[in-house]
């Protein structure tokens, strides 16, 4: 069962095919890993699948639904979330607060209920901040809560917004390169925070260009050079496969 | 939580407080400025909310501060008498919206009912809003500051050219706006207590408004719209709507503010929508601290309280665009900070270095 299926998807940047007729699809439960050399065209494939940029062609089908063309709030609103590859989360809000912002989606108090502080969002509130606590303790940031977000160890930050999208309880979490930055002993936490996220029932695609973190948690890989999909495998297959080592390494006579 | 309302309540005691004052010191006509103040800080906390927690300027507010006063203004000092034949005025007669009233030399005048054009201004302001925050608000930063100059400039023109709105005169002769209870607000002197106390409970009450507002998933999410846009609508908060709902209710609390004021003083003029007071609000909500309702309303109680009682003289407008320039340069957070001390010794200390982390 795919809970997330590409065809076809093409975005065109002046002269330059950033995103070329890529085609591939996510199973739900699963982690898949997209890499590629620099300027691949990953993070435009998930600007585009996260609606951040329309695309010039192609559909994309999230829980059997079209989401090509809505905005980015209406996609979050259908179960996707997203972390972002320069981390980007909310100044002046404490680490708890700027988790209780991915809750947006599951609460509904508007600009009257919130004027006149109505008793229903009184209940709200609380399973907001509740949940919020409950995802830090998950992801081992608790006692945090009250800390500015950006002043945080910047290790923390990636935890804090892997954290923000975790709290809008996605089907579908994207994570624009989770390692980056991090150092190895860092890496494997996050390794292993992605892997109990899948365990949870999430689904998981990433980019990234930590090797041994994608070998060792993908179920499946996609690989993209120059906007293309060359390879769509499972790891081994993926590390055995010549085309994928070729555009990696450069021509052997090269 | 509790403390949210302690400062209301420290507030609400403040006011009284400064009206027991005035009654002991035998100086109980200061009240009139400071009923004047309280209008313009209901416009300022909404102006607040705009530009410092969901990160959009506005240097238009003044438009709708006018739009609300002059519609009020004219509804209920137009003389209707020459339409009186048509049967929409005969019904609008009868049920209340319009009614007769003598003017100043005893004759008779047929005009809308202050509740009535209380209503439509307000209305007419949240409208222009709407229409213009739509496609305004796709802008950011510099850009919007035009734009929104821009409105305040067009609608000081359009109330300066309209002979119908009294051009350079204004309009005058402003009817009091009648209240349950037998009280209006009104200048006469009568009602200097009442009125002072009318006006301050408007402002109180607009700030627990806004004050539960920014403690809400509401505010929650103006805050992320400001620091991250982009974050905030991936995390499924709609931004546009969110910034144009700001927008309509800061244009609302304007023009609540200018209705009332022109009530009170019984009439405006063209000064009121002009650029100069659009600034002046933003640097009032700029002294306060940008993002604290709080330092924005004890800020424009105290500037324009003194600016009303005319301690800045000739130099009134120069002194709040210096105070823009400095607050910018030197105390870009705002003056009512714990901080404060501390960054003087800094100031001084070395003054290089500022402002990098903007």
């Amino acid at each position: 069962m795919n809970l997330l299926s590409v065809e076809g998807l093409s975005k065109r940047f002046g002269g330059l095919q950033a995103v070329g007729d890529v085609t591939f699809s996510v199973p739900e439960g699963s982690i898949k890993a997209l890499i590629g050399p620099n300027g691949a065209g990953k993070t435009t494939l998930f600007n585009l699948i996260s609606g951040v940029i329309p695309s010039d062609s192609g559909t994309i089908i999230f829980r059997g639904q079209a989401v090509q063309g809505l905005r980015p709030w209406q996609i979050a609103g259908r179960g996707m979330a997203r972390t972002f590859q320069h981390i980007r989360l909310f100044p002046k809000m404490t680490a708890l607060e700027n988790i209780m912002i991915g809750r947006h989606t599951h609460s509904r108090a508007g600009f009257i209920a919130g004027m006149l502080n109505l008793p229903f969002t009184w209940k709200e509130e609380r399973a907001i901040r509740e949940k919020g606590l409950a995802i830090m303790e998950f992801l081992g940031i608790s006692g945090l809560e009250n800390s500015d977000a950006t002043s945080l160890a910047y290790g923390q930050q990636r935890i804090l917004e892997l954290g923000r999208a975790l709290a809008c309880e996605p089907k579908l979490l994207l994570l624009d390169e989770p390692a980056a930055g991090l150092n190895m002993r860092e890496t494997a936490e996050m390794a292993r925070l992605v892997t109990r996220i899948r365990d949870t029932g999430i689904t998981v695609l990433l980019v990234e260009h930590d090797m041994s973190l994608v070998m060792n948690i993908s179920d499946e890989i996609i690989v993209l050079s120059y906007g293309q999909k060359i390879a769509d495998d499972k790891p081994l297959a993926i590390q055995k496969n010549l085309e994928v080592i070729r555009v990696y390494l450069g021509e052997e006579d090269a | 939580m509790a403390s949210k309302y302690s400062q209301i309540i420290l507030f609400s005691l403040l006011i009284a407080g400064i009206q027991v004052l005035t009654h002991v010191t035998d100086s109980s006509y200061h009240l009139t400025q400071l009923t004047m103040t309280a209008y313009y800080s209901l416009l300022v906390i909404g102006l607040c909310m705009l530009i410092g927690y969901a990160g959009q300027i506005s240097i238009g507010h003044a438009g709708f501060f006018a739009i609300g006063g002059y519609i009020s203004a004219f509804l209920t000092t137009h003389d209707f008498s020459a339409q009186k034949g048509l049967p929409i005025v005969g019904f609008l007669v009868k049920t209340g919206i319009m009614t007769r009233r003598p003017d100043l030399y005893g004759g008779d005048l047929l005009t809308v009912h202050p509740w009535t054009a209380c209503i439509l201004a307000v209305c007419t302001a949240l409208l222009i809003a709407f229409v213009i925050g739509g496609p305004v608000l796709k802008l950011r930063g510099h850009y919007l500051a035009m734009a929104t100059l821009g409105f305040g400039i067009i609608i000081y023109r359009i109330v300066l050219g309209t002979t119908l709105l009294g051009a350079a005169d204004g309009i005058t002769d402003v009817p009091a706006f009648g209240l349950p209870g037998g009280i209006e607000v009104s200048g006469k002197g009568a009602g200097r207590i009442a009125n002072y106390y009318i006006a301050w409970g408007t402002v109180v009450a607009g700030m627990t408004l806004l004050v539960n507002l920014i403690h809400s998933r509401v505010g929650r999410a103006l805050t992320a719209i400001h620091g991250a846009e982009d974050a905030a609508d991936a995390m499924g908060i709609d931004t546009a709507d969110y910034k144009l709902r700001i927008f309509v209710l800061s244009a609302g609390y304007a023009a609540l503010a200018g209705v009332l004021l022109t009530h009170y003083n019984g009439g405006i003029g063209p000064s009121e929508a002009s650029v100069i007071k659009s600034v002046r609000y933003v640097s009032i909500v700029a002294i306060g601290g940008m993002a604290s309702l709080w330092g924005a309303l004890i800020m424009s109680l105290l500037l324009n309280y003194l600016s009303l009682r005319g301690s800045f003289g000739t130099f009134d407008d120069a002194v709040f665009g210096a105070i823009l320039i400095l607050i910018m340069l030197f105390a870009p957070e705002g003056l009512l900070r714990k901080q404060i001390i501390g960054d003087v010794k800094a100031l001084f200390g070395r003054s290089a270095g500022r402002g990098e982390d903007q």
